[in-house]
């Protein structure tokens, strides 16, 4: 009986762990319209993993195939509206995009892989979306575009798609571009909202795991602006806020200092992975 | 209002094989049924007729209705005989005709 009791136990708890318990990002590999994607690559100096990898990588096999033809791929309508964006005139000036920088397949090549930047004039770090309204405010004479609004994503995905398979890869000894990706780390690991979740409990501590139906990738921001399934294109501010309240914290502005500085760190933490602008996520 | 279409056809093929062609242009196709903030219709205006052919021959051909959706995308099967080139045309309500082409070599 006691022995009858023991193989019993002993069941049971095989059949506990036979579940699955961990879910790691799938063994494959990435080629757009036959031009290879780095999903995987050894982490920079510093980096808390031995290797960083795309969000591609932690998505299903259906999601993943929809990345692999750009004809295929949602999120290209958008950089369609931004290419026409780009050649739109808007302004006092009489001037699009297109008028000073030419062809964005050569002007803006590499440009997605490098930003953000250290921006001398406001003493902080720039993304494309503020280099777009720089560029409208000073040079096109045309306001400033608000978040999300007018075409910024659209012309920003354009942008940022110039540089695809590109390896990320920032300039952090610019201005104070090291102290603005101290600053981002600080925001990274520090746990906010009622859930009281850092950015590194789910993309860190929990990376390959399950959050209910949801797979937990590195929150890479290689591909971003990105299609999701669920919201079509989604820049990567608007990406943050929804994180952080999911956490259940007041959210940052977009663009604010914090965001900013956080958007250094994160993007320095996929150094090396290639620009997938845009990206198809769920 | 239509960018350029976006078309993939391999890059060759050996004779008689059957490929997929796909092809994609943006596109608002405004069905004319909606109406405007001051609740005025907004006029009709879609592609209202998409075709392919291959050196003169027709390959593909269909007609397009209001409750086609934006952006219509088509993908579809054919055999090559021989290189050449496919063309593609999309015609407007509004009387514009979309054009593209691509080349096929066949080994």
């Amino acid at each position: 009986m006691k022995r009858l009791l023991i193989a019993g136990v002993m069941l049971a708890s095989t059949l506990a762990w036979s579940g699955p318990v961990l879910a790691e990002p799938v063994d494959d590999t990435l080629e757009i319209d036959g031009m290879p994607i780095v999903t995987r690559t050894k982490a920079p100096e510093g980096h808390p993993f031995d290797e960083v990898m795309s969000g591609w990588l932690f998505r299903e096999a259906e999601t993943r195939d929809v990345e692999r033809e750009t004809i295929e791929n949602p999120g290209m309508i958008a950089v369609e509206d931004g290419e026409t964006i780009w050649n739109t005139v808007e302004g006092t000036e009489g001037k699009s995009c297109a008028t000073c920088h030419n062809d964005a397949a050569e002007s803006m090549k590499g440009v997605g892989a490098r930003f953000p930047k250290w921006d001398a004039d406001s003493e902080k770090p720039i993304n494309i979306e503020l280099q777009i309204n720089k560029c409208r405010t000073e040079r096109m004479g045309a306001e400033a575009l608000a978040f999300n609004k007018g075409g910024q994503q659209e012309l920003t995905a354009y942008i940022k798609h110039q540089s695809l398979g590109m390896p990320v890869e920032l300039d952090l000894s610019e201005g104070e571009m090291q102290s603005w990706w101290e600053k981002g780390k600080d925001v990274y690991y520090t746990r906010t909202g009622q859930l009281n979740l850092a950015c590194a409990s789910c993309h860190e501590v929990a990376m390959g795991k399950y959050i209910r139906a949801d797979h937990l990738s590195q929150g890479q921001v290689n591909g971003f602006p990105t299609y999701r399934l669920k919201s079509g294109l989604t820049s990567l501010h608007q990406r943050f806020r929804g994180c952080i309240r999911d956490t259940r914290a007041k959210q940052p502005k977009a663009f604010s200092d914090e965001l900013m500085a956080l958007e250094t760190y994160v993007t320095w933490r996929g150094t090396g992975l290639s620009v997938e602008t845009p990206s198809v996520r769920q | 209002m239509a960018s350029k279409p976006r078309i993939k056809v391999p890059k060759s093929a050996s004779a008689g094989e059957v490929i997929t062609i796909k092809t994609l242009i943006s596109h608002e196709m405004e069905s004319g049924q909606r109406k405007d903030k001051d609740g005025n219709p907004i006029p009709r205006q879609i592609i209202n007729k998409f075709t392919c052919t291959f050196e003169g021959q027709l390959v593909f051909e269909c007609d397009l209705d209001p409750a086609i959706s934006a952006n219509p995308y088509f993908e579809f099967n054919a055999k090559v005989p021989a290189s050449g080139t496919f063309q593609f045309t999309w015609l407007d309500d509004d009387g514009s005709v979309y054009e593209a082409e691509a080349p096929i070599e066949v080994k």
